[in-house]
Order: structure tokens, then sequence, then C-alpha cells
């Protein structure tokens, strides 16, 4: 059905693909496997015609095609459903399917889609309203959308780059019924992923790149999963936190009855409470777009709450300023590391006293302290092991590890009594995440009360003591996190509501 | 004189002075419905205005001087488009350099042309028929122009493309969503010069029209500020070419008005209302959050995920 | 990476500093050439014109210090754009906020009674307020109301224009000047110095000067210019910082807007001694400001030296209309093409030419991205 060949793709300083070669059958579900960067959207990109390789071939049905956009993908019959998502937000759903669709009448042609749409809908079993807008969509809603313009257009290799990451455990067996369906009307489905468990349960085999390379191809059937991460990683892999005992103190936050509207003015939270401790670590779980992002930016003085209370430290602060909030030992590390953590242009220095250079040491009256800010620069990158040229160095050539590094420089060096952790690895390398995580853990062992929210089921067993789980707003149940087990969070996050509360 | 004589006297001079403003809302809302600003639209005008007069002098047709100052005006936006879709510079600067360019070479060329009146301008016409409906019919179907006609069913024409027809959902997408447009095969490129150089025609148009029929003559700076009226007006009518008729029939009005109470305020103070009230209409749609119908990528050059 | 011809174009992600001097130079360069052929679709040699230009400008005195009085509002004006542009405050608006200034000044000139000594300091104080007023009501539209900054600033151009010409045809308009627009001549208290048989009026050349340097302490050493710096790098990382967008842009428009009222000061003060036409008070030197700012990038200190450069374009201009008969639109058909010029080479500043090793230079499809 599809063969790569050899091929070879470079950005300045990095090759993200140095010989590689994928083969991938008519009914199989394919999986690629590998760490973030290992070069498997880029592979993908160059497959669906957003990228040129720099060499290489690509055989479609045995044909040697040349694909220099994703115009000519379609025309081959390859279909690709992004990361994030690729929808026009205000159109209805139809729209968004006959947009750039050849064939269509030019007058009203969503009218025609509404039409084909339905009929695919019930052969693929993936229903969705056409007239629908998708920003009332959920997420899961979404990616149907996503895989419905991809069939519309015929596709019979469709590419799917870290579908699950949005959906909920649940929502994730759906999405797996449909491919399997898929496969058996003959589609090849090729599954980018770096989760391991996904790769056994739905994959046929697996092709495992690393740092740009292939590492290897294989049945699912003769390979298990601890073999897959060593490929993955190039090492024995060891997930070992070392967390002692939680020892909860006193209350570090205390969320009373929150209310707040998201940036399209629906209620986005209904009424969360929950405490957090100091020396212990709260997780947030939910799928995306469940509340989270605003319940950070209430609690952090980024958005107004309607309703409710936030007490941190002893103090009221609810609807406070930003600056307030932070001054009174609350650090944050946003969700949006280049938009909100750093500030892309200026240097590692001046981004390191971000937050805090209105106060001593680094602010005299209205003058900055040059020399105060160089010193606690070198001293802080230093410790946290930011890879940098120089202090000087803009903050935006940094890696993505380095740059997270940084934040959790600024905002940890300044001894918080909370942290706010958004999504704190996600996007990282292993090496980054490891390290990010124990000094997380490391924050909660110094009796700093740490809140994580993360879409990273995983992590956020791994690194919490108790676990929240958010849907629609609101809070489904709080558990311990060593009580936990999966398949009850996952129903919490798909809305069903634990029976008893645990007192806190 | 009687309130309908009034009437009829500020709707139809609404109307005519509405007319360039209409065009030129029209051609602005396409280019920023593909994403992009141009703040050059005073320059384009007054390119359109220069060109139009001259060619109508030196052949005496008028149509002919329209019709070169669409070409002019497209032109001009080529080079926008140049810089700020394939060079990807800032969208800002390089209308402000249109604008300034344009009236620099407008008023350089034109400076043998400035104070003579035209000798054949663009007849207006009244409607047969129509204009004998009383209070209607001389309000709007007397002695207008044939653009400030076209520039309605214009109005209508587009409004009906963006939101039924293919290339509507094509145009609307690049301009919310360039990465989604590019993910189907769309050429975002194209779709984003063809709206910006149909908004330098449009906006050639609407300066062609001040000089061979509104004020069938040349001087330098004869656009004054109507450029960026267009801009405001783009905003208040939340980018949608039908809003667009109400508020060019508005600040068509308020030009009117600006020589008619002369009587009562002194005329210099007159003359700054329409900017005065642009600022205001921009604040009330600010209140009522009207901004929200912004295209999502507006002002954001496109370059495809390559790092 | 791509391959042209012969040639590899790798992007570069932070260009050197020699490479942004080049690169404007060549921007600069490209207008002349530009110019070159203006002059001779005009039947002028361009050769003819720019030794001309050349011999009148910067080759006698009077060129030099005609160069230096158009250069005081420019820079005047251009630092406080840079300010604004490094918020990402679009102030489109100088040429108004100058001649928010210069109405100010005129009108404590002649209507204040503040005794002679005291008089000129009082018409910097007044102009430099008039022009931060008319800076600060964008600005609060902006932050409060989401009102796009380009369009506010360059509406209250107009309005402004269209008051000062109500003012020397109304209210203000001098009964000894018979017909003309103009009020009265300011009282002699009210003239500032200038250097000896020139119009330079040096003392807001010295203003200019000091506003520079101020200018580059505040955004590199101060907290007000850290947050500047801040808010228009990274909207969102202002928003987490807790920065107050509001206090910030005003600021910024009060420093931006109260610099151009002092530009208009000085231009009343220094050269017309009265309020007249807004084209004659400023002759467009607000929207050429916006190019002093841009190519300046940022600092203050480089805008010293941009704006001589366009005080070197208009004292051209003078010669252009006075010698070469052409008309003094010619500047701002040249201003139109070096901003042209300047955002259209700035690509070139992220990419490394690089020629290919010799074996390699002619394999394959020129002009191709190889496949």
């Amino acid at each position: 059905m599809l063969v790569m060949r050899d091929i070879v793709k470079t950005f300045p300083g990095v090759v993200a693909n140095d010989h590689v070669s994928l083969e991938v059958q008519a009914g199989e579900i394919h999986a690629l496997l590998g760490e973030n960067g290992a070069g498997k959207t880029t592979l993908m990109n160059i497959l669906y015609g957003l990228y040129r390789p720099d060499s290489g071939e690509i055989y479609v049905k045995g044909k040697r095609v040349h694909i220099r956009s994703p115009r000519d993908a379609i025309a081959h019959g390859i279909g690709m459903v992004h990361q994030h998502f690729k929808l026009v937000r205000p159109h209805t759903v139809a729209e968004n399917v006959a947009l750039g669709l050849a064939g269509t009448p030019f007058w009203q042609p969503a009218r025609v889609v509404e039409r084909g749409l339905k009929e695919l809908s019930e052969r693929y079993g993936l229903p969705v309203d056409p007239r629908a807008r998708v920003w009332q969509l959920s997420a899961g809603e979404q990616q149907r959308v996503e895989i419905l313009k991809a069939l519309y257009r015929g596709a019979e290799i469709l590419i799917l780059d870290e579908p699950t990451s949005v959906l909920t455990p649940q929502e994730t067996a759906e999405l797996f019924k449909v491919l399997l369906h898929m496969k058996q009307e003959g589609h090849a489905v090729i599954f980018i992923t770096h989760k391991l468990s996904e790769v056994m349960e739905v994959a046929d085999r697996v092709t495992v790149m690393r740092r740009g390379k292939v590492v290897g191809t294989l049945p699912t059937a003769e390979t298990d999963k601890g073999s897959l991460a060593r490929m993955m990683v190039g090492r024995e892999v060891v997930f070992r936190l070392s967390k002692g005992e939680c020892r909860p103190g006193e209350e570090a936050l205390v969320v009373e009855d929150l209310h707040a509207l998201s940036d399209r003015g629906i209620p986005a939270l209904r009424g969360v409470s929950f405490t957090v401790r100091r020396g212990e670590i709260l997780g947030i779980a939910g799928v995306a777009g469940n509340g989270q992002r605003e319940l950070v930016e209430v609690i952090t003085g980024l958005r107004r709450a309607q309703r409710g209370r936030i007490i941190v430290l002893g103090k009221d602060l609810t609807n406070r300023s930003a600056r307030r909030i932070a001054d009174a030992g609350v650090a944050h590390i946003p969700e949006e590391r280049l938009r909100m953590g750093i500030v892309p242009g200026m240097s590692i220095e001046d981004n390191l006293i971000l937050k805090k250079h209105h106060r001593p040491p680094f602010s005299r009256g209205p003058l900055l302290q040059l020399r105060k800010v160089h010193a606690f620069a070198k001293r802080v990158i230093e410790e946290y092991d930011i890879m940098t040229p120089s202090p000087r160095t803009p903050a935006k050539l940094l890696s993505g590890g380095n740059i997270q590094r940084l934040i959790l420089a600024r905002e940890l060096s300044g001894q918080p009594g909370l942290v706010v952790a958004a999504h704190p690895t996600y996007g990282l390398d292993v090496g980054a995440t490891e390290q990010i995580r124990q000094l997380l853990i490391k924050q909660r062992d110094s009796g700093v009360g740490v809140l994580l929210v993360s879409e990273d089921l995983e992590e956020i067993m791994a690194l919490s003591d108790r676990i929240a789980v958010m849907f629609r707003g609101e809070i489904m149940g709080i558990v311990s996190a060593s009580e936990a087990k999966i398949e009850e969070i996952g129903l919490m996050m798909a809305g069903e509501r634990r029976q008893q509360e645990q007192p806190s | 004189m009687d309130w309908q004589s009034w009437l009829i006297g500020i709707v139809g001079r609404a109307l005519a002075f509405g007319t360039p403003l209409l065009w030129g809302t029209l051609g602005e809302i396409y280019a920023e419905r593909a994403g992009v600003v141009n703040l050059g639209v005073e320059g384009m005008m007054v390119l359109g205005a220069f060109s139009a007069f001259a060619v109508a002098q030196s052949t005496g047709h008028p149509g002919l001087g329209i019709l070169v100052a669409a070409l002019v005006g497209g032109g001009a936006a080529l080079i926008h488009a140049f810089l700020t879709v394939t060079l990807r510079a800032n969208q800002y600067v390089s209308g402000l350099a249109l604008t300034m360019f344009g009236l620099g070479l407008a008023g350089l060329l034109g400076r043998g042309w400035e104070g003579i009146p035209l000798k054949q301008p663009l007849p207006s016409v009244t409607v047969p028929g129509l204009s004998k409906i009383p209070l209607l019919g001389p309000m709007l179907f007397e002695d207008q122009s044939i653009l400030t006609y076209i520039g309605l069913v214009l109005a209508v024409v587009l409004w009906l493309l963006l939101y039924r027809t293919r290339w509507g959902i094509v145009l609307r997408s690049v301009g919310e969503s360039p990465a989604t447009a590019d993910a189907l095969g769309v050429n975002v490129f194209l779709v984003r010069y063809l709206a910006v150089i149909l908004g330098g025609v449009l906006a050639g148009v609407a300066g062609g029209y001040l000089s061979v029929e509104y004020r069938p003559s040349w001087t330098e700076g004869m656009t004054a500020g109507m450029g960026w009226i267009v801009i405001a007006l783009t905003i208040f009518a939340g980018w949608d070419p039908l809003q667009a008729i109400w508020g060019s029939l508005f600040f068509g009005a308020l030009y009117h008005l600006s020589y008619r109470l002369q009587a009562w305020l002194p005329p210099e103070l007159l003359k700054l209302m329409p900017y005065a009230f642009a600022i205001l209409v921009l604040a009330i749609a600010g209140l009522s959050g009207r901004r929200r119908g912004a295209p999502g990528a507006l002002g954001v050059p496109y370059t495809r995920g390559e790092k | 990476m791509r391959r042209v011809g012969p040639f590899i174009l790798e992007r570069r992600r932070a260009p050197s500093r020699a490479v942004v001097i080049g690169v404007s130079v060549l921007a600069v360069l490209a207008a002349l050439l530009i110019m070159a052929i203006i002059f001779a679709g005009y039947g002028v040699n361009p050769w003819h014109a720019y030794a001309t230009i050349g011999k009148s400008t910067l080759g006698s005195r009077y060129g030099l210090m005609e160069i230096l009085r158009r250069t005081i509002p420019l820079l005047l004006c251009g630092v406080g754009l840079v300010i604004a542009f490094r918020a990402q405050f679009w102030n489109i608006g100088a040429e108004g906020q100058l001649l928010a200034g210069a109405v100010a000044a005129t009108g404590v000139a002649l209507y204040s009674g503040i005794p002679g000594p005291w008089l000129l300091p009082a018409m910097f104080g007044a102009g430099f307020l008039a022009g931060a007023v008319w800076g600060i009501i964008p600005a609060f539209l902006k932050v409060k109301l989401r009102v796009n900054d380009v369009i506010t600033t360059l509406m209250m151009n107009y309005i402004m224009i269209y008051i000062v010409d109500w003012l020397i045809h109304g209210p203000w308009k001098g009964p000894t000047m018979r017909g003309f627009a103009y009020t009265d001549i300011f009282p002699k208290a009210a003239w500032l110095p200038t250097l000896p048989l020139s119009r330079v009026h040096w003392p807001t050349l010295v203003i200019g000067v000091a506003a520079a340097i101020l200018a580059a302490l505040i955004l590199n050493r101060t907290r007000l210019g850290y947050e500047i710096r801040v808010v228009g790098e990274s909207e969102g990382a202002a928003r987490y910082a807790g920065i107050n967008f509001l206090r910030v842009s005003l600021a910024v428009m009060i420093l931006s807007g109260g610099l151009a009222g002092l530009a208009g000061v000085g231009e009343v003060a220094g050269i017309h001694h009265r309020l007249l036409s807004p084209t004659q008070v400023s002759m467009g030197y607000g929207y050429t400001a916006i190019i002093v700012a841009w190519l300046a990038r940022g600092s203050p200190g480089v805008a010293i030296v941009t704006s001589l450069f366009f005080g070197l374009i208009f004292a051209a201009g003078d010669v252009i209309k006075t010698v070469l008969r052409m008309p003094f639109q010619v500047t701002g058909v040249f201003n139109g093409l070096i901003l042209f010029f300047l955002i259209g080479v700035e690509p070139l500043m992220y990419w490394r030419v690089r020629l290919l090793p010799k074996g390699e230079r002619w394999t394959g499809k020129a002009g191709s991205s190889g496949s």
C-alpha cells in the first residue's frame, strides 16, 4: 500500500529524519512509536505534503509518487488527523468538510456535503451533527469530524497523530473500534503515539523511531512493552520516582464553590471545591477542556471568579490581581510555555526575574538592580541546569526542556507556599520529564502544596498523593492515589460521579 | 425648507458620499476576511482618484478613468500582497508605507492637474419610473451615480459569495485558520493575493468616484482620510458586506451634515465630525463585543510549519 | 534549508548587529536607486540631482543647519515612537500630538500672561501635557475597549488638524493679521534662541538628545522599561506576570505623546513664532518619525542617527523644490519606498546564503528545493 524509502529531512541544526524507511500494508494498523522529537510527526508531515523531504522516495500502491502539497497527498488517497485539530472553529461541521473539496457545487456546497456526511457517519459509526459549529463540539467529536473529513476525501491511508491524547479512556476505546472497522474495510491506518499500551492494544505492526532514525519494525504479537520501551528510549527505562511518604501540613490552598466563565462566556467552572495541603500533591485529572485551564487561571489571578472563594496560605485572594497572588507566594508553571511562561525575545536573565522584577532585591524604587539580576541569573542557571551559552541569550533560542527549566527556576527559587503546575512535562523528552517530576516532588517534600494539572494519567498517578477528576467544570470525585484504579478514574473523566466524597 | 426636502437631501447625499466608503469598505472586508489588514486604503484611493482623473481628462472617457483607477488600485495592492504574504512583512507597516507612497506619488504626478474641472464627468442617473415614487423616489433614485447602485448590488453579491458558496468557505477559512485550509490543499497564498488585490481594485474605484463623479476635479490629498474611515467601518461592520451598507450610509450622512450645518457651527469643527464619530463608533463596537467577529488569523502572516 | 541554483539558503534565528545594519543600509540604497529612476523620469539627471542635493545640504553651513532644524521634531517624535513601538503600541498619531503641543504653547504664549523668563518653560510644560493628553485617549480606548490603536491615533491626527484650522480661522485669529489665517506673533519672551544665522532652535535640540538618552535609560534600566519590553514582546507573558496593561500603556503614551508635544512647541516657538496652518507647522514630521523609529529598531540612541538621516531627506526636499524645480512630494514617495524596502529586506536578515562546494554547484535542477 505505502512505502517510504530513505527519507531525509533536516532542519537547522537537527536531522529530523535520517534515512527513514516505512512500509505499511492495506488492512493493517501500523503504529509509529517514539518519544517526543523522535521525528514521527515530521515523517508524516512529509507523507502528507506539508514538508518536502531533502531526499528519499515515496511509493503508493507500488507507484512512485511526488507529494508536493496536501492536495497531492489527498489525490493519492492519504488523509491525516493532526494532533492539534485543523478545523475552522467558527464554521459548521459540513463547511469544514466542504473546504477545498473537489467536485462540490459552487452554490451552497455545505448542503450536498451534509447528505454525504450522514451516510459516512452511519457506515463507520462516527455520529456527528453536520450543522453544529466546531467550537461547540467536544474534543472527541472534533476528532470524528477530522476522520470524516479524511474519509469523505476517499482516504485509503489514514494518519492519526497522537489521537488519544485528548480522549477519555472510554472515548479511546470507541476510537479503536472505529479504527478496527476501517481496517476491515481495507484501509491502512498509521497511528502515531508514544504510549506503549495503545500500541499493544490496537496495532498489528509497529515501527519504532528514535532521534530521527528507525530502530526497527516488528509485529506486535512478537514483542512486549518492555522491549518496545527499550527500543524507544535506547536504554533500560525505570519509571522510578523517589517519593517519600506524604506528610500533609496546614492548608496551602482552599477552593470553595468556585464559578467562572470561559472565554466564550459560558460557564466553565460550576461549583468547584477542594483543598491542597502543604506537603502534598493534588493531581487534577480530566480530558482537556473540562475547566482545568479556567481553574488554573482563576487561582492565579488571570481570570475572574464569578462566585466562590480562594484562600491561599490563609489569605483570601479571590479575584486579586495576578501580581498580588504571585507576591503572596503562589508559583505558576503555565500550560502555554512559549506564549505565557517566557518572553521569547528577551534574555534568559530578564526572563528569570519576570514576576519578581518589581520587588527587592531586583528593583529599588523605579530602578532595576542589574548587578543583582546578573548574580541571581548566574546562580540559578547553574542550580537548575539550564543549558545556555550565556545569560544574555534570548530565551527563544533554548530547547523545550531548557525553557521549562528556566520557568521552574524562576518559579521555585522564590520559596513559594503553593505551586500550580499545568502540564509541566508536556512535549518534553524523557530526561527533562524525569528531572522536572523530581523537582516537583522535592517541593512537596519540603512542605510546599502542589496543584498538578495534567492530561497524562500516568503522570497524575505517579506524582499525586490525591487525585481529583474534573468533568464539565465540576469535580467528579477525589480519591487517594494509592487506592485509585484507572478504570474508576476513567469513569469519572467521562462524567460519572463518585458515590461518596472522601473527606480531605 | 420643509422636513421632506431635508430628508431627501440628507439620504440622497448620504448615498452619494457613502459610495466611496462602501466600495472601499467592501474591498477591505475581503482582504481582512483572508487575514490581511491593509492600512494602505488611503494610498490606493488617492492613486485611484488621480489616475481616474488623469485618464478621464485626457481621453474624455470617465468610464475608462474608473477602469484605470481599478487597475492602479489593484496594482498598488499587489505590492502590499507581495510584502505581507510572500515576504511576511508586518502588515501594519506595509500598509502605512503604501499610504505614504500613494499620497506622495499622487501628489507628485498630479502637480500639473490640480484645480482643473473635469471636462466630462461621469453622468449621474435618474432611474425612470422609480424616481416618481413620492419621497423614496427623489431620495434614492434621482441624480445618483451609477457607481452607487453598482456598489449596493456588489455588497449583496459579495455577501452571497462569502456565505453561500464554495469560494466563500475557502476565503473565510483562510482568514480564520490558514493552516487548516493549507492542510486541505487550499493555496493560502493565492487566496490572500486575490483578496488583497480585489481590495485594491475596489479602493481604486472608490478613489476614481471622487475625482470623476463626486467632485469632478483633482486636488492633492482629496481623499482626506476617507481611507482610514474605511478601516474603521470594516471593524464596525463586523466584516460583513451587508452591514457595510449601513455604516457607509451613516458616515456619508455625517460628511454631508458637516456641510449642511455650517450655518450654525464653524466649518472646521464640523469637518472633524466624521473622525470623532469613527472613534466613537469603534468604542461602541468595543463595548458591544462586535470585535469578536474578527477573522481569527487577522494580521498574522502564514508560514507552513517548517521551522 | 533551501537550494537556489549554486546557493544554499539557511535559516538563522537571531541576526547579528552587523547583518541588521547591513540590510538596513541596503534598503536605503534600494530606495535611492528607485528615486534615481523617478528623477530620470522627470528629465533630471539623477547624478546631477544627487550631486546638487549633496552640495546644498551636506556641503554648506546653511544646508547643515537646515538638516539640524528638520532633525529636531523628527528626533523628539521618533524617540517617543520608539518607546511606543517597544510596547507594541501603534502610535501613528505623533502628527496630532505634535500639533497639540503647538496649540498649547501658543495658548500659553499669547494668553497666559506668564512673565518673561517663565514663559518658555511654561510653554514646554503645557506642550508636553497637551501631547500626552492627546496620546492617552487612544491608550484608554485600547486597553479598556480594545479599540485598534492605529485607527484611533490616526483619527486623533485629523481631529487636531481641524482644531488648529478652527483656532487660526476663528477664536485665535490674530487681529493684526488682516486676512491671513494666523495667530498674532508671540511676544519675544516666547521665542526660542537659535544658533547664529540659522533656524536651529538649539534648546529643543538639547531636549531631544536628552530625551533619547533618558528613553534609553528608562527602557533598559528601570522597572517601567522592563514592563514596557515585556508588554511589547509578549502580551501573554505580561498578563501572566501580573503587569498592569493600563498603567504601562498610559505611561508609554504620556511619554510618546508628550515628546511629540515638545516637538510642536519647538516648531512654533523656534521657527514660526505663531500658530499657523497645520501643514505649515508640521509638514508630516509625525508620519516620517514612524520611519525614524522603525529604522532605529527599538533603540532611542539609534533614533538620533536615523532622525538626522531623515532631517537630511527633508532638507533635500527643499533643495529639490527650489533648485531642481520638482515638487516637494518627492520626499513622500521616498519615505514610502524606504519603508517598503525596509520591511521587504527584513526576511533577508534571517537567511544565511552560502555557496555550495564546487562539485555540487550545478547538479540537480536550479531554482528548486531538492526532492
